[in-house]
């Protein structure tokens, strides 16, 4: 208010000024660097740019903020399904053991992933071991073949393994998450991929900030009878006695299955923990970015400001001046 | 800025505490040395995944002479009802039948069917009805009960055991396909498990 006063003031003692083209700073606001020059050569970016970019950083950093509540509440939410659910697969683990090196013909990679973003960099790490996985299994007569759990690893693999996807599946938090829609989950992917090994692949939950990339591999029934009969980590399943069903094939194909809706499961858990916690890391410091934006914003703003009113009053003190003497 | 140095300190912390999760038994190096081997050929420039063998406490091995007690693990999807617990007996329904397991056992896979699974401590014994699962002893006295449902006695409603039994067998008589005759028989079968496991 005052300033405009004071350049009103300017315009009328000192006609020598060219006028401002403030009607065209005005009128184009969306160009960041519109510079120009003032009387005596100082040249300032117009206030009225830097005003409206602190508007748009103030409402980015609280919407950032905002956002990183909400993954911290969700967190909270998931992360006790998440811990309860840690105990399901470890019996899985001291019967077969694990054998992440297991050589078979038809590998299956299933991929954890989010369907939203914004969470840090964890749907392409996942995506990367997935590949990475994929090329360590490949060779002659070997296949690999991907399912898809969530949007953000479809966009990625879809790009350069279109042929090698066998099943996409997304929005499986629209409801929250439980052991009956995974096991149905687990259910279709077994029916409809013809597999020796599955792998899959998704972020372990350790804490806020750390997730570490896991892949847990379950075996089909003719693997593990075939690991077995050759000795070495599943030599002692043949010690194992089998009670009920007519064959032992059997109980081991319910075995197989059992442990990979238990295995999902709780990947499925940990990877929405995982994403929600990246999730609010990332905002966390997005919003932190937004904040030292703006106190650069406002530096420059104030120094603007001062600028222009500094010029005024030159103007106004010597036309002054030069009226009188 | 140092708040962003703040934030880095919790990495090195938790990378600590996840690698004292590695203490795997020795034969799990072997199989994870190839994998890691493997790996490092193929994608020289990223580490590789972890495996669930990383994040397991190790199991004692089977000890010479037979323990005094059988340690249970009885693990559902959303808790674990009773980790480590050492116990006398335990006592499952599995395909075959009841079963009853005690320190020393031999090493078994077996199936459970909707049944009573009790626990019995000294003089006190816990029962929970369970869904379906499965049950592994091992040769060290461990055993590990997975169930996908388990509730305690206590919480069965009767009224309800005995509408769903009469629902489902009304069901089976007015099954029509396979799917449907065979959901109806499971519904049947859980039902009528839940009447005796509360009158027996």
């Amino acid at each position: 208010m005052a300033m405009a006063a004071l350049r009103r003031e300017g315009r009328r003692f000192a006609p020598l000024i060219s006028p401002r083209p403030i009607s065209a700073v005005r009128s184009s606001p969306i160009v960041p660097t519109h510079e120009y020059e003032g009387p005596i050569g100082v040249r300032y970016i117009s206030t009225q740019v830097v005003r409206n970019r602190m508007k748009s950083v103030k409402n980015i950093q609280k919407i950032t903020k905002a956002m990183k509540m909400v993954a911290a509440s969700k967190l909270r939410a998931v992360q006790t399904k998440a811990e309860n659910s840690r105990g399901l697969w470890q019996p899985f683990t001291a019967l077969l053991g694990d054998l992440p090196s297991v050589d078979v013909k038809k590998n299956v990679v299933v991929t954890i992933s989010s369907d939203k973003g914004l969470c840090g960099g964890i749907n392409s790490t996942s995506v990367k071991i997935s590949k990475g996985i994929y090329k360590l299994n490949s060779g002659p007569e070997k296949e690999t073949k991907y399912v898809i759990l969530g949007e953000k690893a479809k966009a990625q693999l879809i790009r350069d393994s279109k042929k090698d996807i066998e099943l996409i599946i997304t929005e499986l938090q629209k409801n929250p998450l439980s052991y009956t829609q995974v096991s149905v989950l687990a259910d279709e992917i077994l029916k409809n991929v013809e597999y020796d090994a599955l792998r899959i692949v998704f972020n372990k939950f350790h804490s806020v900030v750390s997730f570490v990339p896991t892949v847990s591999t379950v075996l089909s029934p003719e693997i593990v009878e075939r690991e077995s009969e050759s000795g070495g980590k599943l030599g002692e399943l043949d010690s194992y006695e089998v009670e009920g069903g007519e064959t032992k094939g059997e109980i081991l194909q319910n075995l197989a299955e059992f442990q990979f809706s238990c295995v999902m499961f709780n990947a499925v858990l940990e990877n929405a923990c995982s994403e929600q916690g990246a999730r609010m890391s990332a905002m966390d410091s997005s919003s932190r970015n937004a904040g030292d934006m703006l106190d650069r914003l406002t530096l420059t703003y104030n120094r603007t400001r001062q600028a222009s009113i500094t010029t005024e009053l030159i103007e106004i003190i010597s036309g002054a001046s030069a009226l009188e003497g | 800025m140092l708040r962003r140095a703040l934030g880095l300190l919790p990495r090195p912390i938790a990378a600590a505490r996840a690698r004292s999760f590695s203490t795997d038994l020795p034969a799990a190096h072997t199989a994870d040395a190839t994998f890691m081997e493997a790996w490092n050929k193929v994608m020289p420039n990223m580490d590789p995944p972890k495996t669930p063998l990383s994040f397991m406490h190790p199991r004692p091995p089977t000890p010479s002479s037979i323990p005094p007690k059988l340690t249970v693990n009885f693990v559902l999807p959303y808790a674990s009802e009773l980790s480590t617990k050492e116990v006398d007996m335990v006592i499952v329904t599995a395909t075959t039948g009841q079963m009853g397991f005690l320190p020393g056992h031999v090493a078994t896979i077996a199936e459970l069917k909707p049944g009573v699974l009790s626990v019995h401590e000294g003089s006190e014994t816990t029962k929970y009805f369970v869904s379906s699962g499965f049950v592994f002893i091992h040769a060290n006295s461990f055993a590990d009960i997975i169930a996908v449902e388990a509730v305690p006695l206590d919480r069965i409603d009767a009224n309800l055991v005995q509408k769903g039994l009469a629902d489902f067998t009304q069901k089976l008589s007015s099954a029509t396909t396979e799917l449907e005759k065979a959901e109806a028989q499971i519904g049947i079968d859980v039902h009528s498990a839940l009447n005796s496991a509360l009158t027996g």
